[in-house]
């Protein structure tokens, strides 16, 4: 459905991307996981034509993406930027009917159908008393429901989400992954960046992993979500867990300061106090700690 | 046949729009109401003038020319004052308020920024420039309108090539240039009214402020198509604006070229403004004006926005331009009136209307 293959990019000078290769099987919802500044937007980019490669290729649906034009472009893949704040006041409906624009055709171009395609996304995303407010004045969690209904009236084989739900409660967050699971489920190909690797675990079918050097993992959430990998791109402040089954990345910080498993069952209550115990640092060992290195 | 599809399909856009929330019914019968104040006014600018001809004899001259009558049954004078200086005066007015406010409809649209008038690539600088060089060099620049019409082109185009990186535009580049360029050309116009004699300086300050008092069939006939044309290509590209005004990468996304769509529209509009001010002048505020305007009634929706400038932008040059030649005996330049009236308009906007309106 999607294959990278070889794909290189920079910005004059400075590589950013070099030697990115990955497939997406169509149906499948990916995961694009790695820290800041590694170049997931810029990856997304690249795939969605906004930004000429340096060299490699990209082919979605069977089709070759170089040279294609922007009118066809949209209607095999859409996005679903960061964020964005246009300066006119157009109304919650008015932007979730722009994504029907690459089916639209001639004077007057929007039909009744594409109407109720629009209105049919924005009652899918929950939304539908906003539907006559400014786009504009609502807040960025609001704005990312929006275009998120946008892309799905856009109705593309294949979708690109940037961080889809940085900016959302957390019972918006899973309605939005819950949504992107159906989209997926329905034979669409989602590509989603995320910062949280639980959602990534939760969620996707497949994760493919960014460091600074490239591509670092790349498969399912299970073997990917590990503590080798995170990290690696985090530098050891991630511990992986398994609560019932599901895993959960905790932040080690925070583990090493309750000495908590989630796996507690497993331990005696007296063996867990003893763990809690003798992993105290005191100043006064920290520092003796210290000195045995030096 | 296409005539009857495309009837039967804005039938249907009205009496389907009604209930679905988009108020596309209620829009369109906004936008017939809009044509028919404007034809009123038109009709009423007629009536009045310096010179005190009845209604009955003005609509009898009127009439009489529309249907190829017999026109030396008409008072001589009331040929002249009506057929020949009255109506092509209040068409051109039309014709350069429309062309003024859709320039700057879309021009707000595709720079995203609805403070921009149609003058923000420097078309009105070099204009001005083309102009007092043809008044004080009537040698080598035999006509003032069509050196206007070139250095306004040329400033427009100087404009859009320094912007131009790597085969973008920008728009905070593209309107940085038009700035640049602007103050070049405004700087030379300055030192053509250093040099100029006298007479020569008068005209040019004259022909800065803009106004119609030497309107004639001629330039009603060479604008009046061009607008017409430029208005209904704009127009159709309406919703494609929609989608420019949501910034580059959006427009990408949804399938629209911004570069493309960009310069076309942009082309257009400065054509239509460039052709404009070679006739008249500079008028301002029209086309900052009546696109906000329009925005309040309709919404930014610019399928909407676009016709409502048109008739708007010709609605506000009729009433500033009969003012202008009705208030007192001698003529006020209709450009000073348009800013007069404008500026407590936007004044009124900004303070109440603020926060929807500029976001």
């Amino acid at each position: 459905m999607i294959k990278v293959n070889d794909l290189q990019f920079s910005y004059g000078d400075v590589p950013i991307l070099s030697g990115i290769s990955f497939n997406v099987e169509k149906g499948e919802l990916c995961g694009l996981f790695g820290p800041n500044g590694c170049g997931k937007t810029t990856l997304f980019k690249c795939c969605l034509g906004f930004l000429k490669t340096k060299g490699g290729t990209i082919s979605m649906n069977g089709e070759s993406m170089s040279g294609k034009k922007t009118e066809e472009l949209a209607k095999i893949v859409s996005y679903v930027p960061q964020d964005h704040k246009p300066p006119f006041p157009y109304l919650v409906r008015e932007v979730v009917l722009m994504g029907r624009t690459p089916h639209l055709g001639g004077f007057f171009g929007v039909k009744k159908r594409d109407k109720e395609i629009a209105m049919e996304a924005i009652e899918t995303l929950g939304i539908a008393d906003l539907s006559d407010r400014p786009y504009n004045q609502l807040s960025g969690g609001q704005r990312q429901m929006v275009l998120m209904a946008r892309a799905l009236a856009q109705d593309t084989p294949v979708l690109f989400l940037d961080e889809p739900t940085s900016a959302l409660d957390f019972q918006n967050q899973m309605k939005i992954w819950k949504i992107m699971r159906e989209i997926s489920e329905d034979g669409k190909t989602i590509i989603a960046c995320s910062h949280d690797p639980n959602h990534v675990a939760w969620f996707c079918d497949r994760v493919v992993v960014i460091g600074d050097t490239g591509i670092v993992a790349n498969g399912s959430p299970k073997e990917v979500i590990s503590e080798t990998i995170l990290s690696e791109i985090y530098s050891d402040c991630c511990c992986v867990r398994s609560m019932n089954g599901v895993q959960m990345v905790m932040p080690s910080c925070v583990m090493n300061r309750n000495n908590f498993s989630v796996d507690y069952a497993t331990k005696s209550v007296t063996g867990m106090a003893q763990d809690y115990i003798g992993s105290i640092k005191t100043p006064w060992t920290q520092k003796a700690e210290l000195m045995e290195v030096d | 046949m296409a005539k009857i599809s495309f009837f039967r399909k804005i039938i249907s856009t009205i009496t389907h729009a009604s209930d679905d929330g988009f108020n596309e019914g209620r829009k369109i019968a906004i936008l017939v109401l809009l044509f028919i104040i404007l034809i009123a006014t038109a009709a009423i600018a007629m009536v009045l003038g310096a010179y005190d001809i009845t209604v009955y004899d003005v609509y009898k001259t009127i009439f009489t020319h529309l249907t190829w009558g017999n026109i030396a049954e008409i008072p001589k004078l009331h040929n002249t004052i009506i057929w020949n200086i009255r109506v092509p005066r209040i068409l051109l007015a039309v014709c350069v308020g429309g062309a003024l406010a859709i320039a700057g409809a879309v021009f707000q649209g595709v720079f995203r920024n609805p403070l921009v008038e149609p003058y923000i690539l420097g078309v009105s600088s070099g204009a001005a420039f083309g102009a007092a060089l043809g008044i004080v060099f009537p040698a080598i620049f035999f006509s003032i309108q069509l050196s206007a019409f070139a250095f306004g082109s040329i400033a427009v185009a100087m404009a859009y090539f320094l912007a131009r990186v790597r085969g973008e535009t920008p728009i905070v580049t593209l309107i940085l240039a038009g700035v640049i360029i602007g103050s070049i050309f405004a700087a030379l116009v300055s030192l053509l009214k250093y040099m100029a004699d006298d007479t020569a300086l008068r005209e040019i300050v004259f022909w800065l402020m803009g106004g119609f008092y030497y309107a004639t069939w001629n330039d009603v006939i060479l604008l009046g198509p061009i607008v017409l044309i430029c208005f209904i290509i704009l127009w159709a590209l309406g919703w494609k604006l929609n989608i420019l005004s949501m910034g580059d990468e959006e427009a990408r996304t949804l399938g629209v070229n911004p570069e493309k769509y960009k310069l076309i529209v942009v082309v257009l509009a400065t054509g239509v403004t460039a052709i404009a001010v070679s006739l008249v002048g500079i008028i301002a505020w029209v086309g900052l004006m009546m696109p906000h305007a329009s925005r309040m009634i309709f919404g930014p929706d610019n399928r909407f926005v676009i016709p409502a400038s048109l008739m708007m932008g010709g609605f506000y040059l009729i009433v500033c331009d009969t003012l202008a030649r009705t208030l007192t005996s001698a003529e006020i330049p209709v450009g000073i009136l348009a800013s007069i009236i404008g500026a407590p308009y936007l004044c009124y906007l900004i303070r109440n209307k603020g926060g929807v309106i500029f976001g």
